[in-house]
């Protein structure tokens, strides 16, 4: 019963936050109503007995992915109002699309509802166990080599960002670290003969 | 009435055509584009996340581990491009960018 209760709750929040990411005015509002979301979505797969995901679901989607997200939506200077233009011709269109496959995905899933299950097959984690521990088993045997692409992926992932944002702007003066690492002695340093005078 | 798969399945069904509905809605703001995108991918990940449960198969969870991964990456890579893009056209309005006359 209280399950029922705050799957309720926190999926109301969630669909309204939805709503908000995609209606609001000002970029700034979508992205914290997507925080919101992501809170929510934690909660509900806490609900779901996925602890390690939920929490990774909080530090990085919350922690970076959209604090990444403010810093270029605050960076960048965007005319609302010229982007916001076609916004309610389209409307009608986006909410019949939207309309029709929550329509069909519930005539599938819950009204032929196909023998889904209502209750626990088996609980995922043995009691003994946490959910951390249960999947840290599974992710460093099975799935060795998928983890290891998924850390070329974020590998990728970072030097694509560094080296498409990097500039050289005209007019700054930069060290340039290689060179003066090899600069020898000859370069700098000139020996000149100088003839003593004659003491008077 | 106990919640159940059908209720996770069908919240994930209105998240992802919530998201849809976005990418209608805000087609010429490439930022909300890429937010649209990110909701969606979580509707992906709450399907996985309920199946893994109601199953009773760990594997899903990896899944979303992965999909996480692949998800972060694309945000990076997609908010760098985009920052490039308007520092080089002042905009991010997606009608302006017909440079290769697509």
């Amino acid at each position: 019963m209280l399950i029922s209760i705050l799957f309720y709750v926190f999926a109301t929040v969630l669909v309204g936050a939805a709503l908000g990411v995609i209606l609001a005015r000002n970029a700034v509002h979508s992205a914290m109503f997507l925080v919101l979301a992501f809170f929510n979505s934690a909660a509900l797969w806490l609900l779901l007995e996925a602890e390690f995901l939920a929490i990774v679901l909080v530090l990085v989607y919350v922690g970076a992915v959209m604090v990444l997200f403010l810093f270029v939506v605050m960076m960048l200077d965007i005319n609302v109002a010229q982007l916001r233009e076609g916004f309610i011709r389209h409307a009608p269109l986006a909410a019949l699309i939207a309309f029709i496959m929550v329509a069909q995905i519930a005539y599938v899933i819950w009204i032929r509802h196909l023998g889904l299950p209502i209750d626990l097959a088996a609980p995922v984690t043995p009691p003994d166990q946490s959910n951390t521990a249960s999947l840290g088993l599974v992710l460093y045997t099975q799935y060795a080599y998928p983890f290891e692409l998924a850390a070329v992926v974020l590998l990728i992932a970072i030097v694509a960002a560094i080296v498409l944002t990097m500039r050289r702007r005209p007019g700054h003066k930069y060290q340039d670290i290689a060179a003066q690492v090899a600069v020898r002695k000859s370069d700098r340093l000139r020996g000149v003969h100088v003839e003593p005078e004659p003491r008077p | 009435m106990n919640i159940g798969l059908p209720h996770f399945l069908l919240l994930a069904g209105i998240l992802f055509s919530i998201s849809v509905a976005g990418i209608f809605l805000n087609r010429k703001n490439v930022i909300l584009l890429l937010m649209c995108i990110e909701l969606m991918l979580l509707a992906v990940n709450f399907n996985f996340v309920a199946f893994s449960h109601y199953l009773g198969d760990l594997s899903g969870q990896v899944f979303v581990f992965f999909i996480l991964t692949v998800a972060a990456a694309e945000a990076a890579i997609g908010l760098a491009i985009l920052v490039v893009l308007f520092r080089e056209r002042r905009t991010i309005d997606v009608e302006d960018l017909d440079t290769m006359r697509g």
